[in-house]
C-alpha cells in the first residue's frame, strides 16, 4: 500500500510526512513528532485518555486516521500550555489531587479545556456529565470533578 | 489493536467516490469513522481499501424544505446537535444526538454514516424510522431514495447496495403542537442503551393524538417501530396502557447486559416514560 502525503497544523506548526493509511492520528503525534502528552490506552475510543482538538474540536485520536486530519489544525497538551508554566487546568489537578497514575489525565485536561470555553460555569451535573467520555481507573472521579470546580474559579469563572 | 493495512482515496465529488468504490469489491465507505475505525482495530473489518467522504462536495448540508428536513450525510453529528434549524424543525433529532456517544464522538461522527452503520441499539437509525424518513443514495445507475421502513434488514445491514453512498438523511418537519422524547436505560450516560424509547407525538386544538412515532431501540436486530403502541395512543390510551403493548412481537436476545425479559420489561417502561414526556412537551 502507498503512503500519502499529508501536513497538519500542529500546536502552530505545520507538519508535513509521508504516512501509511492506517497511521492513526495518536500514532502520528506519539511515534512521528514525538508528542508523548497523547496517551494510548483502549485504542477503540472507549477510554478518551487520546483526547486532542481537531480543527478546535475534542475527538479521539485513536479514531482518526491521519490522512483524514490532512489539512487540519491540531492541539494536543503539549500545544495547550506556553514552555513550562502550567495552565489553570493543569494548576487546579495539581491543587486538588485530581491525578494519581496520571495516565488519563492529557484526555481530562483537553475535554475539560473545550467544556470550560463552551460553559465557562458548570454546575456539578454538567462537569459529571461532560466528563462521561473520559475513563480514570484511579481517582473515582471525585477529585477530577473538585479540579474542575477548581479550574472554574482560576479561570475567573465562577459566581 | 492498530487497525491492518488497507488503501485511501479521499475524492471530491459523488461521481469520483462511486467509481472509487466500484474499482475494489473490497471497498468501503469511510464517513466519520467513529464505528468503521473500531471495527479495524479489532480486525473485524478488513477492506482492502477505503473511500473516504470527507472532502465530496455537498454533502453537509441542513436543508429546511418547509415539511421535511435534509440533512447531507457528511453533516457532522455535532453540528446538527447544535444547529438552529434542526432544533427548531426537528427537535427529536437534537434530544437524540444527546445520546449518541460523547461530545468527543459527536465532533467527528456523522448523520449519514450512523444511519448506514445501522446499530440496533443506536439513536439515529431510529429517529428515521421512528418519524417515517427516507435516505437518499447515489450509485453506479443513479439516485435513489429507500424509505426507512425499507432500510434497515437485520444487524448492521441495509438494503443499500454493495456501490451505493448515502448521501441525504430526510425526516418529515415537525409540526405545531409536537412534543418529543428519548428515554434510555444504559448502565453508564453514553453507552449503547439496553433499552430505549424514541417517541414524538402531535396534539389537534382540542388536545387528542393525531400523529404518533414511537421507536425502540436495542431490543432487536435493527430499530422496531412500535406499531401497537402508537395505535393504542391514537385510539386515546394512555401512556400506561399503550406502552404496556411495546413488547409485542419483540424477541429480543439475552446477554451479559441484560437477559431477554429485562429488555422486554425495559420496552414497557421506557415507552411510558418517553410517552408521558412527549404528551407534557406537546401539550
Amino acid at each position: 500500500m502507498s503512503d500519502h502525503a499529508v501536513t497538519i497544523r500542529v500546536n502552530g506548526v505545520d507538519r508535513s510526512e509521508s504516512v501509511p493509511a492506517r497511521l492513526t492520528l495518536a500514532d502520528f503525534l506519539r511515534e512521528r513528532l514525538d508528542l508523548t502528552a497523547t496517551h494510548l490506552a483502549c485504542e477503540h475510543g472507549m477510554c478518551g485518555a487520546c483526547t486532542v482538538l481537531v480543527d478546535g474540536e475534542t475527538a479521539r485520536a485513536c479514531l482518526l486516521l491521519t490522512v483524514q486530519a490532512d489539512g487540519s489544525e491540531v492541539t494536543t497538551l503539549e500545544g495547550l500550555t506556553e514552555g513550562d508554566k502550567l495552565g489553570p487546568i493543569e494548576q487546579a489537578f495539581w491543587a486538588k489531587h485530581g491525578m494519581q497514575c496520571g495516565f488519563c489525565t492529557p484526555g481530562f485536561v483537553l475535554t475539560i479545556a473545550e467544556m470550560l470555553d463552551d460553559n465557562p460555569n458548570p454546575t456539578r451535573e454538567e462537569i459529571i456529565e461532560g466528563l462521561g467520555g473520559n475513563l480514570c481507573r484511579c481517582t473515582g472521579y471525585v477529585k477530577i470533578v473538585e479540579a474542575v470546580e477548581e479550574a472554574v474559579s482560576l479561570r475567573g469563572g465562577g459566581a | 489493536m492498530k487497525p491492518p493495512d488497507f488503501d485511501y482515496v479521499a475524492p471530491t465529488s459523488v461521481d469520483d467516490a462511486i467509481k472509487a468504490l466500484g474499482s475494489d469489491a473490497e471497498a468501503k465507505v469511510l464517513a466519520g469513522g467513529q464505528s468503521l475505525i473500531p471495527l479495524l482495530a479489532f480486525r473485524l473489518a478488513g477492506p482492502s481499501l477505503l473511500v473516504d467522504l470527507a472532502r465530496v462536495d455537498g454533502l453537509d448540508h441542513i436543508t429546511d424544505e418547509g415539511d421535511r428536513l435534509v440533512i447531507g450525510a457528511m453533516t457532522r453529528q455535532r453540528r446538527a446537535e447544535r444547529d438552529p434549524v434542526v432544533a427548531e424543525r426537528c427537535p427529536l433529532l437534537v434530544e437524540s444526538l444527546r445520546h449518541v456517544g460523547h461530545p468527543q464522538i459527536r465532533s467527528r461522527g456523522t448523520i449519514g454514516g450512523s444511519v448506514a452503520h445501522a446499530d440496533p441499539a443506536a439513536e439515529l437509525p431510529a429517529v428515521v424510522l421512528a418519524l417515517g424518513g427516507r435516505v437518499h443514495v447515489t450509485g453506479p445507475s443513479g439516485d435513489r431514495t429507500i424509505e426507512a421502513e425499507d432500510l434497515f434488514q437485520g444487524f448492521l445491514s441495509t438494503s443499500i447496495e454493495d456501490g451505493e453512498i448515502l448521501t441525504a438523511v430526510e425526516v418529515p418537519a415537525s409540526g405545531p403542537r409536537t412534543g418529543w422524547s428519548v428515554v434510555e436505560i444504559a448502565r453508564r450516560p453514553g453507552d449503547y442503551a439496553l433499552c430505549g424509547a424514541l417517541c414524538q407525538l402531535q396534539l389537534d386544538d382540542a388536545g387528542a393524538v393525531v400523529d404518533a412515532h414511537l421507536a425502540l431501540i436495542g431490543v432487536g436486530d435493527r430499530p422496531m417501530r412500535a406499531h401497537a403502541v402508537e395505535a393504542a395512543v391514537l385510539g386515546g390510551a394512555s401512556p400506561a396502557e399503550a406502552a404496556a403493548l411495546a413488547p409485542d412481537g419483540l424477541s429480543p436476545g439475552s446477554d451479559v447486559h441484560a437477559s431477554s425479559d429485562y429488555r422486554l420489561h425495559l420496552a414497557t417502561v421506557t415507552s411510558r416514560r418517553a410517552l408521558t414526556q412527549a404528551l407534557e412537551r406537546a401539550a
